[in-house]
């Protein structure tokens, strides 16, 4: 950017909270300055009525199509009804205690056995050519298996085998086929990191002196990882979500203990309980994602700490 | 991009103008009142084979895929074989309405109570009757009064229980949705949390892998399963009724049906001239040899 009579290379020092000697060196802005500030402020005051304005107008309509709807009292019965509500809570919390567990053991798993077939895959050299392979099969495979089949397969098939010693447990069953499925997601995210680091770094790494697994570990996995953040908790977030399907070997997750209330009942309120209660745990993790990618941005635009 | 102030406004305008014409085109018309108010006006509707079904002259009746033995053969509602099948054509006969004249339709169970407008005239899917439930869907008078039981493999610890007592360690296992779950939670209270199966398949792939001690389903359902399916699973027993009212199966209608009293009705006279007796001796096993649990 070019600089113009150092005011804006003045603004990017508000920009770092850099205010020491704002007011130490004289400076005063120029009357064109104030003036396009205030102009600025005029317009970010309209925009913001406007959107206001025709968020309500949506809002009142929405809510006069629902209200007016002749099934309304009815779906409002069904959907909406404070005493099934209160029923729901509780047990929805507790089946929602074990797919937070869930969601941290599989997560951690994921993570590392995504990062393990990733390494696998970009392996350089003939010898690995078999490895490769097999990462590459792994990936292939459990990325185009649906899900529900995988945990079908885990959940009832593996204990039907009769083997010595393996779990029939079905959430530590319903977890290891939750993390096969994720972590084949993960390594491809990962992948995609490593082959977006350009070859010149890890020539400079050699370059430098370093063998081949110090330039992956010190040069390229760093920078591959830090790039794939984003859509790493992506699909954190939607393992969370997942979590409720190993519900098919009879464990009681949040979305379970509401089917049992409302097979008794008859009363849908509770899917809606469920539904609430995984956004609301949904939200945190989406706006750390977003605080962690603007973070990495400011970083990158500072010259990156690399 | 600046637009002026007026251009703005004006787009504003009719941006509103759309959306509200929109929601008044939406606006959907109100429903005809179904006339269930007064028995007297359905007592004379049940005119046969002249009721307001959905189809004018033909009766489309419900039930889940696939459809169970003992209650259907074959997965083919529609071959009068199979206890709900049979009894689903006799009182389709009792309402004036031949064979040729009914239609089968494949609900799941829980769309069955979904709000909203119904696409079949009832629905017989072994439904427990429940004042609960009752605020939801209309229920005709029960046409099978149920009792659970309980099976476990042979050899099994659950296989000596002989009684309620002797299940509370146990890990049990039953459909969700079902009284049978009900039946665990209100009844066993085992000290483990029950499991809770989407079908009863798994909850029978469960039990032969050993994933839970013993699971609860109806007893014609038991005596299935130990004699067709899970040949080496036996019933423990049976649970006594609760609070002393037989638990009933119900056709499910929608809610303020103009059909219910008179669907009601049929299978009260289907009960009262023996009829449905029949049809269980017919299609359902005697549940004399089940040993109650206390």
């Amino acid at each position: 950017m070019t600089v113009l009579k150092g005011e804006s290379a003045r603004e990017g020092a508000d920009d770092e909270g850099d205010m020491t000697g704002a007011a130490g060196d004289g400076y005063v802005p120029s009357q064109r300055r104030l003036e396009r500030e205030r102009h600025k402020r005029a317009r970010a005051r309209r925009a913001t009525a406007i959107a206001s304005l025709s968020t309500l107008v949506t809002a009142v309509v929405l809510y006069l199509v629902v209200v007016n709807a002749p099934g309304w009292p009815r779906a409002k019965e069904t959907f909406f009804n404070a005493q099934y509500a209160r029923e729901a809570v509780p047990k929805v919390l507790d089946g929602l205690w074990l797919n937070v567990r869930l969601l941290v053991v599989c997560g951690v798993a994921v993570l590392v056995l995504g990062m393990l077939i990733a390494i696998a895959r970009t392996l350089r050299g003939p010898v690995f050519f078999p490895l490769r392979v097999l990462a590459a099969a792994y990936t292939d495979f459990f990325r185009g298996l649906p899900l529900i089949i995988n945990l079908m397969i885990v959940v009832l098939g593996v204990p039907a085998l009769r083997l010595q010693g393996v779990t029939v447990d079905p959430v530590l069953l319903g977890g290891t086929a939750l993390t096969l499925t994720y972590s084949a997601y993960v390594a491809e995210v990962f992948r995609a990191g490593i082959e977006s680091i350009h070859p010149s770094q890890r020539a400079a790494a050699r370059s430098l002196g370093l063998t081949n697994r110090q330039a992956l570990r010190y040069v390229v996995l760093p920078q591959a990882v830090r790039s794939q953040v984003p859509p790493l908790l992506n699909d954190l977030v939607s393992l969370q979500k997942d979590t409720g399907l190993v519900s098919i070997g009879g464990a009681v997750d949040a979305v379970r203990a509401a089917d049992i209330i409302v097979g008794r009942s008859l009363n849908y309120t509770p899917y809606i309980v469920a539904g609430l209660v995984f956004v609301a745990l949904t939200i945190p993790m989406t706006r750390f994602t977003d605080w962690v990618t603007a973070r990495m941005d400011r970083q990158r635009a500072q010259g990156g700490s690399l | 991009m600046y637009l002026a102030p007026r251009t703005v406004r004006r787009a504003l305008a009719a941006a509103t103008v759309a959306l509200l014409a929109t929601a008044v085109g939406c606006a959907p018309q109100p429903e005809e009142k179904a006339s269930t108010a007064s028995s007297g006006a359905a007592a004379k509707s049940c005119a046969k084979g002249k009721l307001a079904t959905k189809t004018s002259g033909k009766l489309t009746i419900a039930t889940d895929e696939p459809a169970y033995e003992p209650w259907f053969k074959d997965d083919k509602p529609a071959n009068g074989k199979g206890f709900e099948s049979a009894v689903a054509y006799a009182v389709a006969r009792q309402l004036g309405y031949d064979r040729s004249a009914v239609g089968w339709q494949s609900v799941p169970f829980n769309k069955a109570f979904a709000p909203g407008v119904k696409t079949f005239d009832f629905d017989i899917n072994q439904v427990s009757i429940s004042a609960e439930r009752k605020k939801a869907v209309d229920f005709s008078s029960g046409y099978y009064d149920v009792r659970q039981a309980v099976i476990a493999l042979k050899g099994g610890k659950a296989a000596k229980a002989k009684s309620i007592a002797d299940l509370k360690d146990l890990k049990l296992g039953a459909q969700v949705g079902t009284t049978s779950l009900d039946y665990i939670t209100d009844v066993v209270k085992p000290k483990q949390e029950p499991a809770a199966y989407a079908k009863n398949d798994q909850a029978k792939s469960a039990l032969q892998n050993g994933q839970v001690d013993a699971i609860v389903v109806d007893l014609p359902t038991a005596f299935y399963i130990t004699a067709a399916e899970v040949t080496n699973a036996k019933i423990v027993g049976q649970f006594e009724n609760q609070g002393g009212t037989p638990e009933q199966f119900g056709l499910v209608l929608d809610k303020g049906s103009a059909l219910t009293s008179c669907v009601s009705g049929a299978v009260d006279a289907l009960r009262k001239d023996g009829t449905l007796a029949k049809l269980e001796k017919q299609w359902l096993s005697d549940a004399v040899d089940a040993p109650v649990l206390k």
